[in-house]
């Protein structure tokens, strides 16, 4: 018995009998056919799509050609337009500061909860995850009253000349950002603290007795042990913060186009499948790029990530 | 003194883990901390080093109070015991950490650290980064990257814990040779009495954060005050006695085994008045003969009840009276003929071997 056991978790090996492959169907099969139906049929749909012209009325039609690319990275009909760029880069700037900012508030919130007893902790990190089961729209509606002309917050900041009176902190830039931060928290939280958990802090001892100051103390001591974790939870936001546009829409008084609201509107509005294909392929293909290079990069280091 | 130690008392919540704690340690000497887990030794040692705060009490180092001094500015290094080397970095640039801290010219820091992996044999490491070490090469980088920095005094946590027993023995070898080269304190933090015996000039046995004795290796073996320090140090027989009549140069005592003369005069004699004593005998200095053949004081016949044999010696269990006792001899003539158990023996306590004990 032990014996077979062993066979079967011996990994790259072939399956030798019929009886094998059986199970392993069975046991993989579901899965399989959910991932083929739900993502891997629809992702070759629209990578051909992208290919193909705009029809006459909407739809798409042959002939294949690369005309919605070149558009999307800014030679159009009309020579070279930066505005698609423009909305890359807006985008990945939004993605990328949300990032940030959550890293900035995840840490302190993580080491707080290492710090918390064993029965507080499970609390704590319950009450890091409950937004997530909040209804996003909801979440940034609350946002909206919040941060609204009527609110205390609002009087407050305009008693300290920060807005004009009578205006609200909403719609505007910070208001975004307030309500990015708050969306994809958890997501930095939760790695940053599984690898905060885990810290030797015999490490960060050891820096300071070699006459470490606070910084260095923190990107020697600390920093390299829970990079996994923060590079982790850094890709978890940033991905889909540089698609998000529901919250900059309904927060920012949707005034900017962003990636996300760019290709519902190909879809929907423009009815223009070809280019909204188009857009949503390169951007997947600019973050599994970017991943792959993380990976890269990290591997070279000899380091374990979480990816 | 290398460090004096005034009355430290540190507390975490309700627990008292260093109950008014004193004692100096010379310059230069190989000084450890001996206790088993829980007994405040490695507390201790973190508030030395300036990794933790004592509630109350006075540390001084090298004659200068240490209190308001951090870790990194006290004279003082530690080697933890799970090594705590930068992962990120390589052997050279753990080794460089502290220098670089401190802002040392470039070509000294490239000399000294030269001259460090040399002494501790680790100069083809260099470059590898720890993941990419055993144990034993951790433990060296580890002492590496504090004795560069010229400490005066080196604080162990169980240094050699984390290795197995062979690599253990020779590090401990290297580690006294390098005490010696150095000429620093070190302050060595061990619950492996044994350890602590080959390595210390002076040790100090602890127990639930008290200092229960402190002495040279030999004195602590030799004469434990207090049955912990009997029993912790190796193995020894205790006997319940009282104290019966005065002797030449002690008394006689009454025990489980019958009366027994105990020798005073190489220990001091029980407070005055006490009856109710201890007596602790190691078992290498009990001797063991077959019935009949024996010339000695304090002669006890027993039963064997239980014999390992190492090799070069025997331990025996032996039983009189209900009482237990230990004994190990030395084959050196003959193995164990005649005392396989079951057989009647007789044992002879020498006097001068009996150990009156304070508890």
């Amino acid at each position: 018995m032990n014996h077979r056991v062993k066979a079967e978790i011996r990994y790259g090996e072939h399956f030798t009998s019929a009886g094998q492959i059986l199970r392993s169907a069975l046991v993989s099969g579901p899965g399989i056919v959910w991932v083929t139906t739900f993502l891997l049929l629809p992702l070759v749909a629209i990578g051909v799509i992208s290919f193909l012209s705009k029809g006459a009325y909407g739809w798409f039609e042959p002939p294949f050609t690369l005309y919605s690319y070149k558009r999307f990275v800014g030679f159009g009909l009309l020579g070279f337009d930066i505005l698609y760029p423009i909305i890359i880069l807006r985008s990945f700037v939004l993605g990328a500061a949300t990032a940030f900012l959550c890293a900035a508030a995840a840490f302190p919130l993580a080491f707080f909860i290492c710090g918390l007893k064993p029965r507080y902790k499970n609390v704590a990190l319950t009450l890091v995850v409950i937004p997530l089961w909040t209804n996003l729209m909801i979440r940034t509606y609350a946002w909206q009253i919040i941060l609204g002309p009527q609110s205390w917050l609002s009087h407050l900041a305009a008693a300290l000349g920060l807005v004009p009176t009578g205006a609200g902190l909403f719609p505007s830039t910070l208001a975004v950002y307030i309500g990015m931060v708050c969306d994809f928290l958890p997501f930095l939280v939760l790695p940053l603290y599984a690898s905060a958990e885990k810290l030797d802090w015999s490490i960060v001892e050891a820096a300071q007795d070699l006459g470490a100051n606070a910084f260095n103390t923190f990107r020697h001591g600390i920093l390299p042990q829970v990079m996994p974790g923060l590079a982790a939870g850094f890709i978890l936001v940033l991905i889909p913060a540089t698609g998000q546009f529901v919250i900059p829409d309904l927060l920012g008084g949707g005034k900017t186009v962003l990636l996300g609201n760019l290709i519902q509107q190909q879809f929907l509005q423009s009815r223009d499948w070809p280019f909204g294909a188009a857009i949503a392929f390169l951007t997947m293909g600019l973050s599994m790029a970017g991943l792959w290079l993380y990976v890269r990069l990290t591997a070279c280091k000899g380091e374990e990530t979480l990816l | 003194m290398a460090i004096e130690v005034e009355d430290l008392v540190r507390r975490f919540g309700d627990t008292i883990v260093l109950d008014h704690v004193s004692l100096g340690i010379r310059q230069g000497e190989f000084f450890s901390l001996l206790g088993p887990s829980g007994c405040g030794k490695t507390t201790l040692l973190r508030i030395l080093g300036g990794l933790d705060l004592p509630d109350a009490g006075a540390v001084r180092i090298c004659g200068r109070e240490a209190h308001g001094f951090s870790a990194g500015e006290r004279p003082v290094k530690m080697v933890f015991q799970t090594y705590a080397l930068f992962p990120h970095l390589t052997v050279w640039d753990n080794v460089a950490f502290g220098l670089r801290m401190k802002r040392l010219p470039k070509a000294e820091i490239e000399r000294r650290i030269q001259r460090i992996l040399e002494l501790v044999q680790i100069s083809a490491l260099a470059n590898r980064k720890p993941p990419q070490l055993s144990g034993g090469q951790k433990q060296r980088v580890a002492m590496a990257r504090a004795i560069v920095n010229e400490p005066q005094i080196l604080l162990l946590d169980e240094p050699l814990g984390a290795l197995d027993l062979k690599l253990r023995k020779e590090l401990q070898v290297e580690l006294l040779n390098l005490q010696r080269r150095l000429g620093i304190t070190f302050i060595h933090v061990t619950h492996d009495q044994e350890e602590a015996l080959v390595l210390s000039d002076r040790i100090a046995v602890m127990r639930d954060g008290r200092i229960e004795q402190l002495g040279a290796a030999e004195e602590l073996y030799e004469r434990p005050r207090t049955r912990f320090v009997a029993q912790f140090l190796g193995t020894c027989n205790v006997f319940e006695a009282t104290v019966r009549r005065p002797a030449a140069t002690g008394f006689f005592a009454e025990t489980a085994l019958g009366e027994l003369r105990v020798d005073l005069s190489l220990q001091t004699p029980p407070a005055q008045g006490r009856q109710q004593i201890a007596l602790a005998i190691r078992p290498e200095k009990v001797h063991l003969c077959l019935p009949g053949q024996s010339s000695g004081e304090n002669q006890v016949k027993a039963r064997v009840e239980q014999l390992i044999y190492n090799g070069a010696e025997t331990q025996y269990l032996l039983r009189s009276s209900g009482q237990q006792i230990k004994v190990c001899a030395l084959n050196a003539k003959i193995g164990t003929q005649g005392y396989e158990v079951g057989n009647e023996v007789a044992v002879c306590l020498p006097p001068e071997s009996l150990i009156v004990l304070e508890d």
